[in-house]
């Protein structure tokens, strides 16, 4: 039999258009979640850093906790939510890729928030007096504060990115693992396991390791050329 | 990173906006709830191409254990489900969420075990022998313990060999068949499991058939679209085509045709 790398390679090299297919909606899904993260999470997390009101310190406890939320609670969270027979039923989106999005954007924000959160509120201690001889605000000093820290910031997305993507327990519920409709690269390995189709699954398995090493590697590329351009 | 600093608002409306977007494509589906032993036995990579090029309706496959896909059925977010576990699914039936249910094919359970045959078993006569075998030298067993088909089907030969399986030697793995009969080859344990499964299954360690053949195995598969009356969303028209291709000459004939290394895994038995 041959070993699980040379199957990873020869399933690459085939161009196997299942396996692309699954690959393609993995980073469809776990991306689309990551940017709708940072949408909402990297102005909360400044919100939270900046803003002073009654209950802040309860919210930053709960975000801070809820990056331990175990995936399978997620998706159970989710799977009630838009099952037919939950509140968001009418808009049939349980068992479709939008659904999976739904829930690892639950697991990526709390990520994206606490870490927007704790950057900011070091940059902010920093530049306090700079920013207000400048006539900077709070409010205004939050793109500043954002774009100064995005090192930083860029670690705690790609740590969402690796939850994401590496789950498989919230897309399994509110994905079904259907075949060509919404099977991940994680359900996939979950599905061969179970055939007994080891060797298969740990080739699945190396190409997701690969696929998530060459992100990061662009990521801390990027970090590295920003960084010695800017100073 | 620049997308990530645009305003909450439009942000959260473009998320929306990529949300609605993404399900769109083949508006011509149904989704069914069928079983991990019917998926992991690779049925449905055989058959639904065949009916897709028949009809252009897509067949959307959410493998669960029976217990799990009546439940998806009575809430309403599948409109066919196709499972094994005769009983429950009369029930369902009866408790107005299915519609009717139609035999499509059966095959049978077997007991799996290690090949050295620690506890005996292949010389029982019968299924309630080999289970009290098992019972009696504690040899270890792994069970679904999913309320899936098969492990309601296990629960029923412990009641008829009178044991109730409990101790050290009954691992109750909680999870689908393939991940079961992984557990049980590493133990190595016993374990009922439907022949499909065990055929298409290639982690088998040690273990070998060491069962087989009582009637009481008698494992059949039903089908049943979900009631509109509950749910007026259930795509009950293509759900029916879906039924009525299954029991026809032709998909029989497609079931009768699906073999691994030669062997037939499942037979017709539509009326």
């Amino acid at each position: 039999m041959d070993g699980p790398f040379a199957t990873a390679l020869s399933l690459i090299a085939s161009g196997d258009p299942a396996l692309m297919q699954i690959i393609s909606l993995s980073l469809r899904v776990t991306l689309t979640a990551v940017l709708i993260a940072c949408v909402i999470g990297l102005p909360l997390g400044a919100a939270l850093a900046l803003a002073r009101f009654i209950g802040r310190g309860a919210l930053i406890v709960v975000f801070n906790a809820l990056m331990g939320l175990p995936p399978v609670v997620a998706g159970l969270i989710v799977y009630l939510m838009l099952s037919r027979s939950g509140p968001f039923g009418s808009l049939g989106l349980l068992f479709t890729p939008s659904a999976m999005i739904i829930a690892q954007t639950l697991l990526i924000l709390p990520i994206v928030v606490s870490l927007t959160r704790s950057v900011v509120e070091d940059l902010w201690v920093e530049y306090r007096e700079q920013l207000h001889s400048l006539g900077a605000g709070r409010l205004r000093a939050v793109p500043t504060l954002l774009w100064d820290g995005r090192v930083s910031l860029l670690t705690g997305v790609l740590a969402g990115f690796g939850r994401a993507s590496a789950e498989v327990g919230a897309v399994l519920i509110v994905g079904g693992n259907i075949a060509g409709h919404t099977r991940t690269m994680t359900t996939a390995i979950t599905l061969e396991t179970a055939r007994g189709q080891l060797g298969l699954a740990v080739a699945l398995g190396i190409i997701l390791m690969t696929l998530t090493l060459s992100l990061n590697a662009a990521a801390w590329g990027a970090g590295q050329w920003a960084r010695g351009r800017l100073g | 990173m620049t997308q990530c600093r645009r305003s909450p608002l439009l942000g959260f409306a473009s998320g929306l906006a990529m949300l609605a977007a993404l399900p769109a494509g083949a508006q011509d589906f149904i989704t069914v709830a069928s079983t991990t032993s019917t998926e992991n036995s690779g049925l449905f990579e055989h058959l639904l191409p065949m009916f897709q090029a028949e009809t252009g309706i897509e067949v959307r496959v959410v493998a669960q254990g029976t217990g799990q896909a009546l439940e998806t059925g009575r809430r309403g977010d599948v409109d066919v489900v196709f499972v094994h576990a005769r009983a429950q699914e009369e029930q369902f039936v009866a408790d107005g969420y299915g519609v009717q249910r139609f035999n499509v094919m059966y095959n049978d359970f077997v007991l799996v075990g290690p090949d050295n045959d620690p506890a005996n078993v292949r010389a029982a006569t019968d299924v309630s022998a080999a289970m009290a075998a098992i019972a009696d030298a504690s040899a270890f067993f792994a069970s679904r313990g999913d309320d899936s088909g098969t492990h309601v089907a296990e629960m029923e030969l412990w009641r008829a060999a009178k044991i109730t399986p409990e101790g050290s030697w009954y691992l109750s793995t909680g999870s689908g068949m393939g991940a079961t009969l992984n557990t049980a080859s590493q133990v190595p344990a016993h374990a009922l499991t439907d022949r499909g499964t065990w055929l298409s299954f290639e982690n088998r360690g040690p273990l070998e058939i060491v069962f087989e053949g009582d009637d009481v195995l008698f494992n059949p598969y039903g089908i049943i679209a979900v009631n509109p009356e509950h749910h007026p969303h259930v795509k009950v028209g293509q759900a029916q085509v879906f039924i009525d291709w299954l029991v026809s000459e032709e998909g029989q004939a497609a079931i009768a045709s699906y073999t691994v290394n030669g062997e037939q895994l499942f037979f017709p038995s539509a009326e």
